[in-house]
């Protein structure tokens, strides 16, 4: 089975070739978007023109550049304590793409294994699996939250347990459908008959035929995860205050609402531009890694 | 059908053990609550044992479970630390607030998405349906508390034409049900028009049509009916959804239910106020998913013989 060097750099060659292809074909807007988001997630403290949290109150409540009042220091205004908006928009870029990655990851690898678990060995380890992924689908995830944080106190990491809590069990259900027709066929029962052990299957003949779909649901999910998280943050439930994100700076804005419209609509719009990006790649994934719709 | 509640019910019990056990976990795991009800104040060793005893927390920790669980289902949470009244009545006195809250704006998602869904499937690319995508598409990316705070910036702020918050009027209500009730809106709607649109293309459709009904009673009569058992499933499961965001929305409009009583405990370390919202949500919860699938089984026998 081993492949000579020449030959695995000839299929990674052809793979980066696919991939692209593909790549070429991705819609303009979400890719910009997610890029951009991407970007000033990296390299936002080198390009955040101000201290994000450094706040001058001889500047507070100062308008956007296009208003009256406003200045081009400033161009997005400042908050109640004459923060930076434009500043503390790209720090909390950083926030939500690091909390959609790290969730993801977490929530996709617990859920992977148990889906193909289930579906692969189907009777009580199968139902056990789903008896509990209908408990956890069934929640409305943000008492789970309230409960952890009020426990453990917001941090970081209560924010990206809570949220791969919420949603492994979504990987889980749909692997193990998938998993429950792959194991019916003919690659599958000859690698048995070959004499590979379950778990040489699992990872090697049917992983990778579910892979497209677990690309896609991670990519839907990264919406979901962006908009929970800037939820927690807007509760006060998520990542502590100090840092800026998107969330708490829709809450700083709530009481200014009537003078400062700028806090609150800005970092709002800038989780709408995101998700949306995110969706759309989603639903452009969907269409172009599954044959069978393409022709619908 | 009989096994099959007595099964349904079961389950729910079994949920309802490990959401209490999830509970109790948690609350012992929040530190010595000997400490927490002490604060900061100064007190020998004799007081923290007696106290200790009182509060039978020298007993075994499985003998500890069953006496909370005792106390759950008579409804003893312990007093709030807070308001110095039993946390389980204060629950018990904000949850009408939630319930009204939680109907109007699943009544306003009904009456909005219901129509649109079936029009937009009638006329398809039509003015409904582009309405539709438009609503679906926005829906799924905006959070609910922004959209929440732009009612309040447009319609409260900018117009002056409802209340910005909290329950002193009947006109209260609007802005906070519509933010709750604007995203399952988004999905029944959509549902609405696809499951419409499977059915009208199915061949028992033709056949009615074949015979020269009106289309009327084509699209009412025998295609609404078939497209709504996913349609009420949806609704079922939005009911989790209607629980969670009514925290958001009650906070956002200061509207005094469950959610914003269990948020603001979080913040003033008020555990016993969490447990009981937190207990009182799971109950609520889970007694309406039981009662919608004993509809359902009813509805539909094929799901009370799997």
């Amino acid at each position: 089975m081993a492949l000579s060097v020449e030959a695995q750099q000839a299929r990674l060659g052809r793979l980066g070739l696919v991939f692209w292809r593909q790549a070429r074909r991705a819609p303009l807007f979400p890719s910009l978007a997610l890029l951009l988001v991407v970007l000033a997630a990296i390299f936002g403290p080198l390009v955040s023109p101000n201290d994000p949290n450094a706040g001058d109150l001889s500047k507070a409540l100062q308008p956007p550049a296009w208003q009256s009042g406003g200045s081009a220091a400033l161009p997005l205004g400042t908050d109640a304590v004459g923060r930076d908006i434009l500043s503390r928009l790209i720090w909390g870029a950083r926030i939500s793409v690091l909390v959609a990655v790290v969730a993801t990851a977490v929530g996709s690898s617990v859920g992977v294994p148990l889906g193909l678990i289930a579906g692969y060995y189907g009777g009580k380890v199968d139902s056990l699996i789903m008896r509990l992924t209908d408990v956890m689908l069934a929640m409305p995830i943000i008492l789970v939250a309230i409960t952890i944080v009020a426990i453990f106190r917001p941090s970081l990491m209560n924010v990206i347990l809570v949220i791969s809590l919420g949603i492994w069990a979504g990987y889980a259900r749909i692997v193990r459908g998938e998993v429950l027709s792959l194991k019916e066929r003919d690659f599958v029962a000859l690698a048995r008959v070959a004499g590979a052990s379950p778990a040489h299957i699992m990872t090697r003949h049917i992983l990778p035929n579910v892979f497209n779909t677990i690309i896609i649901l991670a990519t839907l999910n990264v919406g979901t995860v962006i908009l929970f998280e800037a939820a927690l943050s807007y509760l006060g439930l998520g990542v502590p205050a100090r840092t800026p994100t998107w969330g708490a700076m829709v809450n700083d804005g709530h009481q200014y609402l009537s003078v400062a419209w700028w806090i609150t609509t800005i970092p709002g719009l800038a989780i709408v531009f995101t998700v949306l990006g995110a969706n759309l790649m989603g639903d452009w994934l969907r269409d172009a890694l599954d044959p069978k719709r393409r022709q619908v | 059908m009989q096994r099959y509640i007595l099964g349904r019910f079961i389950q729910s019990l079994m949920a309802l053990l490990g959401i209490t056990l999830i509970i109790f976990i948690l609350s012992r795991l929040s530190g010595d609550p000997v400490a927490l009800m002490m604060g900061g104040e100064v007190v020998t060793q004799e007081d923290i044992d007696r106290i200790r005893v009182q509060l039978g927390l020298d007993k075994p920790l499985v003998q500890q479970y069953f006496i909370f669980l005792g106390d759950a289902i008579h409804g003893d949470f312990g007093r709030s630390l807070r308001y110095r009244e039993p946390a389980f009545s204060l629950v018990l006195h904000r949850f009408p607030a939630t319930f009204q809250l939680a109907l109007v704006a699943m009544s306003i998602s009904v009456i909005v998405a219901i129509p649109v869904g079936v029009l937009s499937a009638v006329r398809r690319d039509g003015l409904f349906d582009r309405f539709g995508k438009i609503v679906a598409l926005l829906g799924q990316s905006m959070p609910g508390f922004w959209f929440g705070l732009m009612l309040i910036l447009f319609v409260a702020v900018g117009l002056g034409l409802l209340p910005a918050g909290g329950r002193d009027q009947p006109s209260s209500i609007i802005l906070p049900a519509l933010t709750l009730g604007v995203f399952p809106m988004a999905a029944i709607m959509r549902l609405t028009r696809s499951s419409l649109l499977d059915v009208l293309d199915s061949e028992y459709i033709k056949m009615v049509r074949i015979k020269g009904a009106p289309e009327w009673t084509v699209i009412f009569k025998h295609g609404l009916k078939n497209a709504a058992i996913p349609v009420v499933t949806l609704m079922g499961l939005q009911i989790a959804g209607f629980l969670g965001g009514s925290v958001i929305a009650e906070t956002v409009f200061a509207w005094p239910g469950v959610g914003k009583l269990a948020v603001d405990a979080v913040f003033s370390r008020d555990f016993q106020v969490i447990q009981a919202s937190v207990f009182m949500v799971a109950v609520v919860f889970l007694a309406i998913n039981l009662a919608v699938d004993l509809v359902y089984a009813y509805l539909d026998p094929r799901i009370r013989y799997r």
